[in-house]
């Protein structure tokens, strides 16, 4: 089996959730190996990514990835494919991460799947499996012509640990004359407020504009807190300026896909659904019973917000 | 000199509709009524905003799509775009993001350019990776998924609100932007803008006049080939109750259950 290159999204020198996912999905691919560009810690990168399997890292350092947009990252990991000729490149399925696989099967010339829920090997390569039209339909699709290129949403897979010796790579990467057309002029990380992140909570709590205003929102940011749960918003609650838009849940804010979720004062319209459907749990409260959200709630109490999550926070804490 | 600006835009089936695909495998465009993706809407409206700031600018809208396209195209015009580029063609159908990103990046070029802005994605693929193609493409640099953008001269500016930071970005003209939906609301067409566009130029291509060989487009060119595509049963509702006091408590009982209490 040949070589799958993973390509490692991390911070504070620590790989991030959904890249430890795909190490653990490369596995039935073949032999991961790991990509890890920039970083202030190569070293602790690659020790991480030996421990979740990754027989090969390669590491590159250069100002050029945190300096410039996308492309920098792009010329890497191209540089690395034409050498490693890999069965498959897996990468998230972020904004950047979709961007920087579009460009690389391009230069491939391989085929490029993205919003990918599950990966695994099929009788001619690797298989994707995406849940299109707001979840009505699960497509399977296979790479037929070059390297396949795959971005794959997080919490695809739960991450597991498969220590193996391995070996460090240093790469000197050749930038292209476009690797540095945009300058990133700043970079503001987001306060996280101390709760989890988005895509990597187990438990997501969001408020809709049923929650009425920006102070409404400590009765769900009580109850994320008592269940160690990430806050998310519906779009009407971020457009009346009520939360941020980081934590926006749905067609164009995260998407998510937590063990729970839950829904307070969201009417659960179709571009939110499209973020977080394939939540494995669902529940909602809204004082509408024909609230379309209840449709697909697991569980579904039909009542005031104000009144149910300080009560169910009390028996969360209490636990 | 005239600023080119170039929208691409997509001719997408409605969302609110029961959307679903054809026996080829490829999304059904006739089974559901189609509309500017709302996400170009976004697009059409910074490229207007721009060309208003500036002396002399025209607004060009650009769409691949089959012959119905046109109506995303009257939808821009309305809005105020001056003119229109449609490419239609038997051979397109089936093609993938990789050959949509070929026809798109030649017609930029046929209509000639200094700034390119695409929508953030389109609401049926959604996949959001044409305008990183297509900067890929056309060899100019890539600013994209912006909440803000502001163009000085040939030097444009721009906020991008990537995953985990927001990011301030500097570039310079030609380039290729795409805007979120947090850019700034649309505007809606108005009846005069209506009549307008009736009369404004729409040039319909095919690959030929772009040059392009149907080889490598269309179902048979696609790198990537479905498998299976399995109805979903949609999620199934589960129970539902009146809080008649002890709602949160029988929520908790649920929760407790499930082991998340
Ligand atoms: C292109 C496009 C992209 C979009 N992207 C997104 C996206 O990413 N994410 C997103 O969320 N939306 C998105 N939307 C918007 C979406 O269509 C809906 O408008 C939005 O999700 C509605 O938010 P909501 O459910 O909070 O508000 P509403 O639909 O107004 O629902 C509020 C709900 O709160 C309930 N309620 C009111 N008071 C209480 C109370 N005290 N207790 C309990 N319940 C109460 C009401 O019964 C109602 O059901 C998008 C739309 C478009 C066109
Ligand atoms: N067929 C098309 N014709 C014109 N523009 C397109 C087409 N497909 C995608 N685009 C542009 O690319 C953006 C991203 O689309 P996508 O990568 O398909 O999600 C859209 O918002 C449009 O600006």
């Amino acid at each position: 089996m040949g070589d799958v290159l993973v390509l490692i999204d991390h911070n504070d020198g620590r790989i991030r959730k959904p890249s430890l996912e795909l190490l653990t999905l490369a596995r039935r691919l073949g032999n991961p190996a790991a990509v890890v560009l920039g970083g202030d810690d190569p070293e602790a990168l690659a020790a991480q990514a030996h421990e979740y399997g990754a027989a090969t890292v390669y590491v590159a350092e250069a100002p050029e990835f945190a300096d410039h947009l996308v492309v920098p990252k792009v010329d890497a990991l191209t540089q690395i494919a034409r050498e490693a000729d890999p069965a498959a490149v897996l990468l998230t399925s972020s904004g950047a991460g979709k961007e920087i696989a579009a460009r690389l099967a391009l230069r491939l010339d391989g085929g490029l799947i993205t919003d990918a829920v599950d990966v695994r090997s099929g009788d001619d390569g690797p298989e994707a499996v995406q849940s299109v039209f707001a979840g009505s339909y699960a497509v399977v699709s296979a790479v037929v012509h070059g390297t396949a290129v795959i971005a794959v949403k997080a919490n695809a897979v739960t991450p597991e640990p498969a220590p193996t010796a391995g070996r460090t790579e240093q790469v000197t990467v050749e930038f292209s004359a476009l690797a540095t057309s945009v300058k990133v002029v700043s970079r503001t990380p987001r306060a996280s407020a101390g709760r989890p992140d988005l895509a990597e909570a187990a438990i997501v709590v969001s408020g809709g504009r049923g929650v009425g205003g920006q102070e409404g929102f400590a009765v769900v940011e009580e109850l994320a807190d008592a269940l160690g749960a990430a806050v998310g918003a519906s779009r009407a609650a971020v457009d009346a300026g009520w939360y941020p838009h980081s934590q926006q849940v749905g067609q164009t804010g995260r998407q998510v896909s937590p063990q729970l979720y839950v829904a307070a004062g969201i009417s659960g319209a179709i571009q939110h659904r499209a973020g977080m459907q394939t939540s494995k749990t669902v529940v909602a409260v809204n004082k509408d019973a024909e609230a379309p959200i209840f449709g697909l709630a697991d569980y579904g109490v039909v009542g005031d917000l104000f009144d149910v999550l300080p009560k169910l926070s009390e028996y969360a804490r209490a636990d | 000199m005239t600023l080119k600006i170039i929208v691409p835009v997509k001719h997408v089936p409605d969302a609110t509709g029961d959307r679903c695909f054809a026996d080829d495998h490829t999304t059904d465009r006739a089974a559901v009524d189609g509309l500017l993706s709302e996400l170009d809407e976004y697009a059409v409206e910074q490229a207007l905003r721009l060309a208003e700031s500036t002396d002399d600018a025209e607004v060009v809208a650009l769409t691949v799509g089959p012959d119905d396209a046109v109506d995303a195209l009257r939808r821009a015009l309305a809005m105020g775009a001056q003119r229109a580029v449609h490419v239609s063609d038997e051979a397109v159908h089936g093609s993938d993001a990789l050959a949509t990103s070929a026809i798109l990046a030649k017609a930029i070029e046929h209509a000639g350019y200094d700034l390119i802005v695409c929508g953030m994605a389109s609401t049926d693929g959604a996949m959001g990776v044409m305008p990183a193609l297509l900067a890929e493409r056309l060899a100019v640099p890539q600013v994209t998924l912006l909440t803000e953008l502001a163009l000085d001269g040939g030097t444009l500016t721009g906020r991008r609100e990537a995953d985990h930071a927001t990011e301030r970005l500097l570039a310079g003209l030609p380039a290729l932007v795409s805007v979120t939906d947090q850019s700034g609301e649309a505007r809606y067409p108005t009846f005069k803008g209506i009549t307008a566009a009736r009369k404004k130029p729409v040039e319909t291509l095919d690959l030929d006049d772009l040059g392009l060989n149907g080889d490598q487009l269309g179902l048979a060119g696609a790198r990537t080939a479905v498998r299976t595509i399995t109805a979903q049963p949609p999620r199934q509702a589960g129970t539902l109750i009146e809080d008649d006091g002890e709602g949160a408590e029988r929520l908790a009982a649920f929760l407790a259950e499930r082991k998340f209490l």
